[in-house]
């Protein structure tokens, strides 16, 4: 196993393990999406109507929960050190961070969504447009969190700032996503929102271990 | 495989304190530095500072492998086996696990035990354990270890990293009389290959080697 995958398969390991950062995501999102039309009332063409927003918002904070630890952990621990000097760039062991934090929340969320979505009576159509442009656009939450999650790694309360630098960069994502369901939602075609949300997933995958690396190098030498 | 590695007129600051100005010292292919000084000295920076993480505010430090030599912090990185204050162990992680993520990390996958090697002296990951002393301990989670055991796993990712350059912050710390002597052990066999250790530490290595005082 090449050393990507050796850390992608330990990362995927301790989210399974440490009391299950991807369960935890997932029951706060269920919660979110839950609460909602509680507190809306029952106003079905009203839900339906925000939907998009609030899925794609409480999806975007659940993934939020676990991205604190992303460096943090391995710094407090000493093993950053030991990763970084590995034959693995610290670019190379971002993205694998990226992947495995995806795998364990941006995925299993998006999965969660198509059935969330039905208590807020959203359509079928509307439904697999949701659940696309969270496929597409959690990576982007999990790529960009990483560049908060290494400027804040050695914080002892970066949880409670990591929000104010993440939530900012990803208002692309939210108003792409929640705007495609929307489109899709009042008969017309999703796909340039959904191609839009796909660049800017795309950008942030492939700019945001540069940037995260730079800023663990720059941790690692305090 | 590392032939020397020379300090030039190293100076190194954190913040506005300058630690240590114009130290200079060369370590060859099979021999140990000790580096002693009091708390505070800038000894854990001294180890940074050759591993990379630092940066000097002058001065270099050079490194020779067989008929090149090379300045550059991301070249020394490959050869570099770090041992620092902390040891990098997950509590969720068994020993075995620990030790072959690290192994595969650094691309020298550990053999299975009870198989053949495939090429000599390929350890296999119960020999390893085994001889650090945690052949029991091998499908315990790391949260259970003491000290002192998860200081013998860290040897042993460092043993399997296989490189030539060991930076060693207090390898003593936290280990029992027989600990220290397989840290003593590990380290004489480690320069007996031609290897390099440059170790900060309040206790003699044993190694009858120099001595660098910050």
């Amino acid at each position: 196993m090449s050393p990507f995958l050796t850390l992608l398969a330990r990362d995927l390991k301790l989210a399974a393990r440490s009391g299950g950062s991807a369960a935890l995501a997932l029951s706060f999102f269920a919660l979110v999406a839950t609460l909602v039309p509680l507190g809306v009332g029952a106003d079905l063409h009203l839900l339906a109507r925000v939907a998009g927003g609030i899925l794609w918002v409480g999806a975007v904070l659940a993934a939020l929960l676990s991205l604190d630890r992303l460096f943090q952990g391995d710094y407090e621990d000493g093993s950053l050190d030991v990763i970084a000097l590995s034959p693995l760039p610290l670019e190379l062991t971002a993205l694998a961070k990226i992947a495995a934090h995806w795998l364990s929340t941006g995925l299993p969320l998006t999965l969660l969504s198509p059935l969330l979505a039905l208590m807020f009576n959203l359509p079928g159509p509307a439904i697999l447009t949701l659940f696309v442009s969270l496929l597409i656009g959690t990576p982007a939450v999990s790529a960009i969190g990483a560049i908060g999650a290494s400027l804040t790694l050695s914080l002892k309360r970066g949880g409670l700032i990591l929000p104010l630098i993440i939530l900012p960069l990803v208002t692309p994502a939210v108003i792409f996503g929640a705007g495609a369901v929307s489109q899709t939602l009042d008969g017309m075609a999703a796909a340039g929102a959904l191609q839009l949300l796909a660049a800017f997933s795309f950008a942030a995958v492939l700019l945001s271990p540069f940037a995260a690396a730079a800023s663990v190098r720059l941790n690692l030498s305090n | 495989m590392i032939s020397s590695l020379t300090a030039e007129k190293l100076a190194c600051a954190r913040g506005d304190r300058k630690l240590f100005d114009g130290l200079s010292f060369r370590v060859r292919a099979g021999q140990a530095l000790s580096v002693v000084g009091p708390n505070g000295a800038g000894k854990t920076s001294l180890l940074r500072l050759i591993a990379g993480f630092l940066t000097p505010v002058s001065g270099r430090i050079v490194v020779k492998t067989a008929g090149t030599e090379s300045d550059d912090a991301d070249e020394r990185g490959k050869l570099i086996g770090w041992l620092g204050h902390h040891d990098g162990l997950k509590p969720q992680l068994t020993v075995l696990e620990q030790l072959k993520f690290y192994a595969q990390l650094y691309d020298r996958p550990l053999r299975p035990s009870g198989t053949s090697p495939v090429t000599t002296g390929e350890e296999s990951s119960g020999a390893l354990l085994e001889r650090v002393g945690l052949a029991r301990q091998a499908e315990l989670p790391c949260r259970y270890l003491s000290a002192g055991q998860r200081r013998r796993l860290a040897l042993a990712r460092l043993v399997a990293s296989n490189r030539s350059l060991w930076l060693l912050d207090e390898p003593f710390a936290a280990l029992d009389t027989a600990g220290q002597a397989l840290v003593a052990h590990l380290m004489a066999a480690h320069c007996g290959q031609g290897g390099i250790i440059i170790a900060a530490t309040h206790d003699p290595l044993g190694l009858g080697n120099e001595s660098l005082r910050l």
